[in-house]
């Protein structure tokens, strides 16, 4: 599977600021017997959303910057509890193309990267700064790995796994780097 | 120098060494599936016409979306024809890959966590994983297990291998004994409770001290299985006398067996190895646990005072946890859903009944639970009580069966987590311990055992 390059993203941000946001908050369990990964974005955060009707309340990620925002700033460790893929198969087609937090589960850290979805975790002072500042313009540059926000004239770096970058930057996932293994694999296996 | 035995776990499934620009190639030895996490995988494999590479390293069961009633004419009630569709999705998908699976005719379908141990097929020093967070559970022997999302699913399937950098090394101790009436549960609550729900975050966790020697291997599982809900992907107890009795007699056991559990002794920590980080707790202070909260983190003695507000739990700082009302009681999930577990509950509720007010879902981790308890006339005692005995699966743990709670609701439940909406839109879920949750169903408040025992 492939995805869209990523190379530099500009956008405004949607914040949630609540801490411990866990996947069955990204999507419900009640939502995972599907059997594709299509149009799971009208269900991202649905319990938040949505009132017992089915109609949108007026939360934030109803609204039309929110619809608009690319970016979305998570209070610390967002993505925890369950390793449903799903959660990034939504948040990606709702819109969002990269979360920035102060700290990102493990499960979901890999999953989203594996989907060319970049998870971000930033220093405490700038997470703080995009905390109180929703909607601020963000640019997010993978090649130099550095958040820039041109509001505070800050350039923040951050740390990804040099693999990923590369997979996120060529929009490729790993599979085919894992296929080009099988010589490695089948002595390995002879092995045992 | 001295190693961990993550690190002997780890080093002995290295493919292909990690280096500056890649993760480590590391192979899978046990790849445990089932209907929620794997359909995208398998229309992957399809699309690039890829076959599974190792069917026989692959088990699957059905458990999230199946029903745990039946109708009166045998048919099952399945939440919406897209749960059936998964269900027979799965079945499918390993029907054409030649995959082993454990479905509705099984004796030994189950929730994958509770299953894998059951045949023998999860032993000490494998790597397992699954597309489930909770596949931590099999490190109670000394595997290194943990979950993976959809897209690594179908890496394994490709190629029964991962790619990942070593995470980090951490050592939870506690030391000395229990007091009676606090269970493994109770344990894993009070260290989530103490290093918090991304305490464990990017960390293999190793459990050690006299507390988990002490344990039996289901007591073991349920600590392991919910380190994910401290953050860690993993968690691991050394291999002992223990873990080796365990397999007697189950089927997927190895077929030199002394040779084998001559090696998995072997895999114990070396003295002196260290980790990259070190909690300590002393088992004498732990209590019986419940959470007051909507993560598993926001865990309490039962018999303290709730420490903050929590508006969506509708809970009070100050007030007492003990005596809160209850709806329902959930006994079941791959934390506490064992024949040991149903024991602890069978003895509580001996001769008493479910109060009025609550109704009582008791769901066996699988068919061999099942038939366990029903040799030992423990589902006797429940229905006489007025629990409902159901058959099995995850029910009430996620509710993708469409086993879940009334908006309002107050769920005693013996499952991993309580966040918002887990058992049903609007669902007040406190996690507790078998015996805290058969107590409570017997007095309709939160409850703890040995006080409804003492009362008596």
């Amino acid at each position: 599977m492939s995805f869209p390059p990523f190379k530099t993203l500009t956008s405004e941000t949607l914040v949630l600021r609540m801490e411990n946001i866990d996947t069955d908050q990204v999507i419900p369990a009640r939502f995972l017997t599907m059997t594709s990964r299509e149009g799971l974005g009208k269900l991202a955060f649905n319990d938040w959303r949505y009132d017992e009707n089915g109609k949108e309340n007026d939360h934030p990620l109803n609204s039309d910057t929110a619809k608009a925002a690319q970016i979305l700033v998570a209070g610390h460790n967002f993505g925890c509890g369950s390793s449903r893929e799903h959660a990034p198969w939504a948040l990606m087609d709702y819109g969002f193309r990269a979360v920035i937090s102060s700290e990102i589960a493990d499960i979901f850290h890999a999953n989203a990267l594996k989907n060319g979805f970049l998870p971000i975790v930033i220093e405490k002072s700038a997470h703080e700064w995009l905390l109180d500042h929703p909607g601020e313009d963000v640019t997010i540059d993978l090649e130099a790995c550095e958040v820039r926000l041109p509001k505070n004239g800050g350039t923040y770096p951050f740390k990804i796994d040099p693999f990923s970058r590369l997979c996120l930057l060529q929009g490729q996932d790993e599979l085919d780097y894992l296929l080009g293994q099988d010589d490695a694999i089948t002595e390995y296996e002879a092995a045992q | 120098m001295p190693k961990s035995l993550f690190d002997k776990v780890w080093e002995r499934h290295v493919v292909a060494l990690e280096t500056r620009e890649r993760p480590a190639t590391v192979f899978i030895d046990l790849h445990l599936i089932h209907e929620v996490t794997t359909p995208q995988a398998f229309t992957v494999l399809r699309e690039r016409g890829l076959k599974v590479r190792r069917p026989d390293l692959t088990l699957a069961t059905i458990d999230h979306s199946t029903p745990t009633l039946v109708n009166k004419d045998g048919s099952r009630p399945y939440v919406s024809a897209q749960a059936e569709k998964q269900v027979e999705m799965l079945l499918a998908n390993t029907a054409e890959h030649g995959i082993t699976t454990h479905g509705w005719d099984s004796p030994y379908r189950g929730i994958v966590h509770v299953m894998g141990p059951e045949l023998g097929a999860t032993w000490p020093g494998k790597t397992i994983v699954c597309g489930d967070s909770h596949t931590a559970t099999h490190g109670a022997f000394g595997a290194l297990a943990f979950g993976i999302g959809t897209t690594q699913v179908g890496h394994v399937l490709a190629n029964q291998c991962i790619l990942m950098r070593k995470p980090k090394s951490m050592c939870i101790w506690v030391d000395g004994e229990l007091a009676d009436g606090v269970s493994a549960k109770d344990v894993i609550l009070a260290i989530i409770a103490k290093v918090g729900v991304g305490g464990g975050t990017g960390h293999v966790i190793e459990y050690r001290g006299q507390c988990f020697e002490d344990m039996d291997m289901s007591a073991r599982m349920t600590v392991c299985n919910m380190s994910i809900e401290a953050g860690a992907r993993a968690g691991m107890i050394a291999p002992d006398a223990t873990t080796v009795a365990y397999f007697e007699g189950k089927v997927m056991a190895p077929a030199d067996f002394d040779k084998a559990a001559a090696d998995w002794l072997s895999l114990a920590s070396d003295a002196g190895c260290t980790y990259d980080k070190e909690v300590r707790l002393d088992a004498a202070d732990i209590k019986p646990m419940v959470t007051y909260g909507t993560h598993p983190g926001m865990a309490m003695p039962i018999d303290g005072l709730v420490p903050e507000d929590n508006a969506y739990m509708d809970m009070q700082a100050g007030t007492a946890i003990a005596g809160t009302k209850v709806d329902t009681v959930f006994i079941g999930s791959c934390t506490n859903s064992r024949i040991e577990d149903f024991r602890v509950a069978a003895k509580i509720l001996e001769g008493k009944s479910v109060a009025d007010s609550v109704t009582a879902v008791f769901v066996p981790g699988s068919e061999q639970v099942k038939i366990q308890a029903e040799a030992e006339g423990l589902h006797e005692t429940f229905l006489a009580a007025g629990a409902q005995w159901r058959e099995p699966g995850c029910s009430m743990c996620i509710g993708m069966n469409g086993d879940i709670g009334k908006p309002g609701d107050l769920i005693v439940s013996t499952s991993n987590r309580n966040f918002e909406g887990r058992q049903g839109p609007g669902v007040r879920t406190v996690l507790a311990s078998p015996a805290t949750a058969a107590a409570s169903a017997v007095t309709g408040v939160i409850t703890d055992a040995q006080t409804l025992l003492r009362s008596i």
